[in-house]
């Protein structure tokens, strides 16, 4: 049986607020037991995406990525809603999520199913480093969003 | 000789106008190519810079020796298992453990070659099939593996279907899909339960099948166009790689064998315990990342290409039936001489895809993946070094331990590094036959970047996060005023600034 909510974050936890992704895997895995008006979760984190990826979108009815983001935004995190793309990026070994969709699409035929991105402000990417304090309270930010994403408050997405 | 210093440093260079391509696409990590060119739009000086971390050791002293095959999985996203195993066999040997049992070598083995499989699948079908089957100068939005999709849906779902299978024997032999913790000093925390090894069994003649069909495809375009991929990024070199005790082609285990540019053997069944004195690791004061080369030889003739075109080419035999046949193959191609055209490493490196899935299968069908002797021991020492065929090339990890079990030193030479000189050859050979009197267009920088990609570099894990600026061309004049810039985001969108 295949959860319909997948959250899928990810980054290099040894590498300061690269962390971002991973952390708020744990911490949503921490409180799914208390939480059973979520539904079925998975939770899955990887270094980076990978095509591989495009076939955890199968059977879906939501999917939630989450990641670090080093360019400035306007506050501790910035949601956008994904559409497939022929992605032109130069991305080193690693896809967009717009890129994984488009995979999907490509070979399974279908539409992937609704994704949106949660990209939560870091600031330092060092190997070894920890999390950042401000990242960190990015990190409570986002946490508190993707629960109300969870129990499908609408205004998450608008 | 090697050619390793033509046009590595220029006469005049403050006289010559500067074009920098920064980071190299589709390449893990930084890269950096600085070109000086005169008036005439003659190549005057070429190097590859490489912003390699440089924190790898300082993140590993001081931690506690069984930590280690965990903790070096998080330097690089692309190639976790290649160091997981490579400190495992240094680690094997600060616990004394100098011979494993059966069971723990070949779930070991087994990891590897899925490591193997799925990574050279990522680097043809994602990578570089992109460019080989449209052409350098191919639009850029299809030269991805979506272009791929878009044109080739089957060639792609091949792709992406060899990739998860390879995770999957990752997912099965270390436990977790990704920070596996299966291999550990001494050997491994599990065996295969026989629903795990049938549900690997399963699919095995498929990925065979598949990885035969890839061969084909690489084997195909080289021989329909021998004029460019026999010479394309042409890098004559000396290889090196790790070869079984007779010889055998082996990713895991065996001795240092080095061939010349001819193709006649300099050494063999050299025990990479003296790699430290066998090898040298040089610096030049404008690149960051080492240049290592063999001692004997001294820097300029002793440098060396390491990976699949080394590999296959270094061997005496591919152990697997199907995959010795296509090395014959490639060895006939080549007519005699080894083959120093970088496109090359394509060919080679879906020959040893398919030596790892023929692989994966001969180790499903050992009922010692089933066994539960998993962990051996021995007299504790204070110093282990473990080599292992990574799939980019030779990997070097080097522990001292004290007594009370903390890393006091350690040092690494990854496969890329290996590959340093040889990479910046094969982007001297390009720029020297492309660039020169030529406008600098996207296309060509892409000559570029594909002779970087044959050697599928990684460079130490760069942080991916959102945001990050993929692509700064910078063009100077000879008085240093910068006449043009190109950027390119990481949306693959062009924009330029004006001077």
């Amino acid at each position: 049986m295949i959860a319909p909510t997948l959250i899928f974050g990810w980054g290099n936890p040894s590498r300061g607020d690269d962390a971002l992704g991973p952390m708020l895997i744990e911490r949503i895995e921490a409180l799914l037991p208390a939480h059973p008006q979520w539904g079925e979760v998975d939770l899955l984190t990887d270094f980076q995406l990978q095509v591989e990826h495009a076939l955890d979108l199968a059977g879906r009815r939501r999917v939630l990525f989450v990641d670090a983001c080093a360019a400035a935004l306007d506050g501790p995190y910035r949601v956008s809603r994904l559409r497939p793309a022929r992605d032109a990026s130069f991305t080193t070994h690693s896809l967009s999520p717009e890129g994984v969709m488009m995979v999907f699409a490509e070979m399974t035929g279908a539409e992937p199913p609704p994704c949106h991105l949660l990209a939560i402000a870091g600031h330092g990417f060092e190997l070894g480093n920890p999390l950042g304090d401000l990242a960190g309270a990015n990190l409570e930010a986002a946490l508190s969003w993707t629960g109300r994403w969870l129990t499908g408050d609408k205004s998450t997405t608008e | 000789m090697n050619h390793s210093f033509d046009l590595e440093t220029a006469q005049n260079p403050s006289s010559l106008r500067r074009t920098v391509i920064e980071p190299v696409s589709r390449v893990e990590g930084h890269g950096k190519v600085t070109i000086l060119l005169d008036d005439q739009n003659k190549v005057h000086q070429v190097r590859l810079h490489i912003v390699e971390f440089r924190g790898f050791e300082k993140f590993i002293e001081g931690r506690p020796y069984w930590e280690v095959p965990v903790l070096v999985q998080r330097l690089c996203g692309i190639c976790p298992v290649s160091h997981h195993l490579a400190s495992s066999k240094a680690m094997d040997m600060i616990v004394g453990a100098t011979q494993l049992t059966p069971t723990a070598e070949k779930i070991r083995r087994l990891m590897h070659y899925g490591q193997m499989l799925q990574s050279h699948a990522l680097h043809f079908f994602h990578l570089s099939s992109p460019d080989l089957l449209f052409g350098f100068d191919a639009d850029v939005a299809k030269r991805n593996v979506i272009g791929v999709a878009a044109a080739n849906p089957e060639v792609a779902k091949k792709g992406v279907l060899l990739r998860k299978y390879g995770q999957e024997v990752i997912r099965v032999t270390s436990g977790k899909r990704v920070h596996g913790t299966g291999s550990i000093p001494g050997g491994v925390n599990k065996s295969l339960s026989t629903e795990e090894r049938d549900y690997l069994l399963k699919d095995i003649d498929q990925m065979i099948a598949w990885s035969r069909d890839a061969v084909r495809i690489i084997k195909q375009l080289h021989c329909q166009n021998p004029a460019l991929y026999d010479s394309f990024a042409m890098v004559p070199s000396t290889m090196m790689s790790l070869v079984g005790t007779s010889g055998e082609m082996d990713f895991y285990h065996g001795a240092l064998r080095a061939r010349d540019k001819d193709g006649e053997v300099m050494f063999d069944q050299v025990s990479y315990q003296g790699y430290n004195s066998l090898l040298t690791e040089g610096v030049k004061p404008w690149s960051y990342m080492k240049f290592p080369y063999i001692t004997a030889l001294g820097e300029e003739a002793g440098w060396y290409r390491v990976g699949p075109l080394s590999r296959v080419q270094n061997c005496d035999v591919i152990p697997t039936p199907l995959a010795e046949a296509e090395r014959q193959e490639f060895l006939a191609h080549a007519q005699g001489g080894p083959m120093h055209g970088s496109l090359a490493f394509h060919w080679a490196r879906m020959v040893e895809m398919l030596f790892s899935a023929e692989t994966i299968k001969s180790l499903l069908l050992d009922d010692d993946l089933l066994g539960d002797q998993l962990v051996t021991s021995g007299p504790r020492r204070q110093e282990g070094i473990g080599v292992i065929e990574a799939p980019r090339g030779t990997l070097f990890h080097h522990y001292r331990v004290n007594d009370d079990d903390v890393v006091t030193y350690a040092n690494l030479i990854v496969s890329t590094t290996n590959n340093n000189m040889a990479m910046n050859i094969a982007v001297r050979d390009v720029a020297k036959n492309y660039l020169n009197g030529r406008e600098l267009t996207e296309g060509l920088l892409n000559h570029i970047e594909v002779a970087i990609r044959c050697f599928d570099p990684c460079l130490s894990c760069a942080t991916h996060a959102l945001g990050r600026m993929p692509l700064d061309v910078s063009l100077v004049d000879a008085g240093g005023r910068q006449i043009d810039r190109l950027i390119k985001d990481d949306r693959g969108e062009i924009v330029q600034v004006a001077s």
